[in-house]
């Protein structure tokens, strides 16, 4: 075994083209939906078209004598089977939350609920007799209005008694990490500036290009059930509690699965439905969603309510910050849902050294569909706030924007930083990724060329955003979860399985779906492991090949998940150097390991990996009392998040004849920390800055005065096209995380978090001489012209963001 | 039932569809096709794009019965013994699919656009590339594949 000669060059840091795109870019996939079994049925719903309604009969009889149906199935049916779906994180310990049911038994209180299942021999038959069913429904009093529910009136869970789920507070006075707000409010009052703003973040929905399926195969011992999910793990273990199923009977594979983004980090109602049906049935059952129901029913993210108050000096010196939020739960509390808002908590004092913080959640229901992790989950809403109340601070000021942060924000030397929020951010460096970003921007010249247009009248109107962001990622120190009160951990497991051959497996608990996990943990593994790239197969996915795991979302994987394959692989180095040092007839103590190959310290004698594998494997001369085996697991908890942060800058073209908007220029430097491939680090990148700059300006979920979701198809829910968005010009500051032994930070949400600010600050910009001072999201041209036509005179009718949520709402609310 | 004779991926095919059946559905169910997919229900998302006598179609906007005597290419007719399409190997080389979901159907439509414009600029990949949705990528790593594509084919 020569496994060193065929290694390449140093593989982490190097722009690998992925091992995962031959079966993606040849059509040779396994998506759920592709699976076939004999005899395998299949599934559709019966939904609610009704957002608040009590179930007062279902006549399924004309459905059951449909061609091709094998059974229908409704809520009392089932009802002893499907428990009630998990919320795995009980913000406070008196969070109330009503039951949720997979299919509704009595009420539905969102448009979309499933009423009924029905199950036939082909999904064309299945479809056919949804129609059959008839559903006789008396209406409830509709919630839908988020802050009118959080002021109380109509309730959307009667048996509650309120639309409150939980309150959750931060304060830094309470918490002693910092000074009571209240005195920084108060003394900015008197000789300060203080900047009161209302955001509202929009009800997003995450559109996964792949919608959601899953197929369950009751035949075997196992029941194994496949789905479109991102959480594999979490989902084999929610839905045995959820079903009452040994959880050593259920076997779970995440396939194939086509993006997530947070909103395949989901226990769902037809999941639920689908292994109840088999398990009756005794036949696999196949349910996949059209994409209307994907965007009906998949949770939905953001949805929230920022009421905001900063304080500073007069010099700009920011001395606090008091956040009020109301959070849209919508009508139940998912997986995660209630936890969202808390994971901005830590965030909204970013990058910036103010010592006074209070933080004020309250989560609210409303009879739409519930909300929960999309992308960033909390922290873009954090970010949006911090970043956009900069840029107001800045104005007041009469600052540039940039200087205004600058005066505020940590300092490279000043790294590690113990925040406000209690937080310690191990490194960073603000001012050397800020520098790059302005001179890659033209920063200086663009303000010249704003200048001039705003001089000459010009209709088109240059705006210039910034957003100099950070956020906490690496989900999670499974401490610092246990003291929020979520029920798991944020470990994360890894295996590596020496093959005779010299061939090696890597097993992580990570669950790929669009990350590359593939290509990246083979680089980790080549490096540390002096083996060929080629010959490792990284696997994942499948609760029976890679038994523990906590799947992937947080921008986790590489921080949490690589490390855990890091681990292993040291462990595997230490179990071959006694057969090495037998092999080579030397003591333990003289065996170093460098290049794939085993020596012994002084000697040119050496022994390749691959050859202490096929020794282990064959045991046949082995030293005393040692295992046949090099395979090695390892367990990762982290110590800390990880904090990547970066500088985003954005110009675009207001046409103020029009409302258009075009971004002209995106650039952002990030520092995610030492990378693995620069090359998929960059995808991630683009990736995120679509979403974010989709928030932005383009995508909402709205909502009818009856509940009913509007933009329930993608004629409506604008997912931008390549023609919708800019060019991005990207590049990297290196500020290594002292966190964890690679040095790297997250990178899958950085984008999103960063640009949704950067984007709006433009915007805002580009109509400050006009007296506007915030443009709701998304900034439709629409928006943009409502603000205009309102500014046209003397009173400015959008001069601050509290008319703007009232006046140019486009009819969310 | 209608019977019907089309030319998929190279292999003649004669079956009794459903009137009723979409073509994107004949593919995947009938031919175990499953290479093409299907992303939404409005014919936004081009998840489903292939190529009908040499020309992209969205293969969920049109019935089995309408592709009769007709010619399909898929995404798994596009390699040829093992080579690559130049298409693939550029989304491959440029990084242009992550979960990899809308990548047959963006390579499809991106074959189509060039045989149209054998050298787009990168608005003219944009707008050639508006009928197809993808969430990962951002787009710029896919416009870098279709032009990186142009400039070897050329």
């Amino acid at each position: 075994m020569t496994a060193t000669e065929q290694r390449p060059t140093v593989e982490v840091g190097s722009p690998r083209p992925r091992k995962e795109d031959r079966r993606l870019i040849t059509g040779r996939t396994r998506w759920t939906d592709n699976l076939a079994f004999p005899g395998m049925l299949h599934m559709a719903m019966v939904r609610s078209p009704m957002a608040h309604a009590r179930i007062t009969s279902i006549d399924v009889s004309a459905a059951k004598e449909s061609p091709g149906v094998v059974a229908v199935l409704t809520g009392a049916d089932i009802d002893a089977e499907q428990g009630s779906l998990p919320c795995a994180w009980p913000i406070t310990p008196d969070q109330k939350a009503p039951p949720h049911k997979s299919i509704a038994v009595d009420t539905v209180n969102f448009a979309g609920e499933v009423v009924a299942a029905i199950i036939a021999r082909s999904p064309a038959e299945a479809h056919d007799a949804v129609e059959l069913v008839d559903v006789d429904y008396e209406d409830l009093p509709l919630v839908l209005d988020l802050a009118a529910a959080a002021a109380g009136g109509d309730l959307t869970h009667p048996d509650l008694g309120t639309n409150i789920s939980a309150q959750w507070i931060f304060d830094s006075g309470e918490a002693g990490t910092g000074n009571n707000v209240e005195d920084a409010i108060a003394e900015a009052r008197d000789g300060g500036v203080l900047i009161e703003r209302t955001y509202r973040q929009q009800r997003l929905i995450p559109s996964f290009m792949e919608p959601r399926s899953v197929v369950v195969d009751p035949t075997r011992e196992q029941v194994t059930l496949w789905s479109a999910t991102q959480i594999p793990h979490i989902l084999r273990l929610m839905l045995a509690l959820t079903c009452d199923i040994s959880e050593s009977k259920l076997r779970v594979v995440a396939p194939d699965v086509g993006g997530g983004f947070g909103g395949k980090l989901q226990v769902t109602p037809e999941e639920v439905i689908t292994l109840v049906a088999a398990r009756r049935l005794g036949k696999p059952v196949k349910y996949t969603e059209s994409r209307s129901e994907s965007l009906m029913v998949a949770h939905h993210g953001r949805d929230q309510i920022q009421k905001l108050t900063l304080a500073a000096k007069a010099d700009g010196t920011v001395t606090g910050l008091k956040v009020e939020l109301l959070a849209d739960m919508g009508a139940y509390l998912g997986l995660v849902t209630s936890g969202v808002p808390i994971l901005g908590a830590f965030m909204y004092n970013s990058i910036y050294k103010f010592p006074a913080y209070r933080f004020d959640c309250t989560n609210v229901f409303t009879n739409k569909a519930w909300t929960d992790a999309y992308r960033g989950a909390g922290r873009p809403e954090a970010t949006f706030a911090i970043e956009r109340l900069m840029d107001e601070l800045a104005n007041e000021l009469g600052m540039d924007p940039l200087e205004i942060r600058e005066k505020n924000w940590i300092k490279h030397e000043e790294f590690p930083f113990t925040t406000v929020a209690g937080l310690e951010y191990d490194s960073g460096n603000y001012e050397a990724a800020t520098e790059k970003a302005k001179e890659m921007f033209g920063y200086d010249a663009l303000r010249a060329e704003q200048a001039q247009r705003r001089a000459s009248n010009d209709p088109v109107q240059l705006g210039i955003g910034t957003s100099t962001f950070t956020e906490m990622c690496g989900l999670a120190p499974s401490r610092v979860l246990g003291s929020l009160a979520y029920a798991a951990g944020g470990w994360e497991h890894a295996s590596i399985r020496m093959l005779p051959s010299g061939k090696v497996e890597v097993i992580t608990g990570t669950s790929g779906h669009g990350q590359g996990h593939e290509t990246a943990w083979s680089q980790i593994v080549a490096d540390k492991l002096g083996v060929a790239f080629d010959d490792i197969e990284v696997l994942h996915g499948d609760t029976q090949v890679s038994p523990k795991g906590l799947d992937t979302y947080g921008s986790r994987s590489l921080v949490v998940g690589g490390m855990a394959v890091l681990a292993a692989a040291d462990k595997v180095i230490e179990k071959a150097k006694p057969i090495a040092a037998h092999m080579l007839e030397a003591s333990v103590d003289d065996i170093e390991f460098s290049g794939g190959s085993f020596g012994v310290k002084g000697t040119d004698k050496g022994v390749a990996i691959g050859d202490i594998a096929f020794a282990a494997f064959s045991a046949h001369n082995l030293p005393d009392d040692t295992e046949p085996r090099l395979d090695s697991d390892a367990t990762f908890d982290p110590v800390n998040f990880s904090f990547p942060h970066g500088t985003h800058l954005c110009a675009v073209e207001v046409d103020t004849e029009t409302g258009g908007t075009t971004v002209r220029k995106y650039v952002c430097v990030d520092d995610v920390g030492n990378v693995v491939n620069p090359m998929i680090v960059e995808g991630q990148v683009h990736g995120g800055l679509a979403q974010g700059i989709a928030q932005a300006l383009f995508e909402e979920a709205v909502y009818d005065d009856a509940g009913t979701l509007v933009t329930g198809s993608f004629v409506d829910y604008l997912v931008p096209s390549a023609a919708d968005l800019p060019h991005y010009d990207t590049d990297r500051t290196v500020s290594p995380s002292s966190t964890n032994q690679l040095g790297v930070k997250g990178v899958g949400e950085a984008g999103t978090i960063a640009s949704t600010p950067a984007v709006v600050n433009a915007v805002v910009d580009a109509l400050r001489p006009l007296g506007i001072n915030d443009v709701q999201m998304p900034c439709t041209p629409h928006r943009v012209w409502q603000a205009i036509q309102g500014a046209d005179g003397a009173t400015p009718a959008v001069a601050s963001s509290e008319q703007s949520v009232a006046g140019t709402s486009g009819g969310a609310e | 039932m209608t019977r019907i004779s089309v030319t998929v991926d190279g292999t003649s095919y004669t079956d009794e569809v459903e009137p009723r059946m979409l073509l994107v559905q004949y593919l995947r169910e009938q031919l175990g096709k499953t290479g093409t997919v299907i992303g939404c229900d409005t014919s936004n998302c081009g998840a489903c794009t292939v190529h009908l006598d040499g020309r992209s179609v969205k293969s969920c906007a049109m019935l089995a019965v309408q592709a009769d005597g007709h010619v399909v290419t898929t995404i798994e007719g596009l390699a040829v013994d093992g080579q690559l399409h130049p298409m693939q190997q550029a989304f491959h080389e440029q990084h242009a699919l992550q979960c990899g979901f809308c990548t047959p159907g963006m390579i499809m439509q991106s074959i189509d656009l060039l045989n149209d414009n054998p050298n787009p600029s990168d608005d003219e990949v944009r707008h050639g590339l508006e009928g197809n949705l993808c969430r990962c990528t951002g787009y710029q790593n896919i416009v870098k594949a279709v032009q990186a594509a142009a400039g070897g084919a050329s």
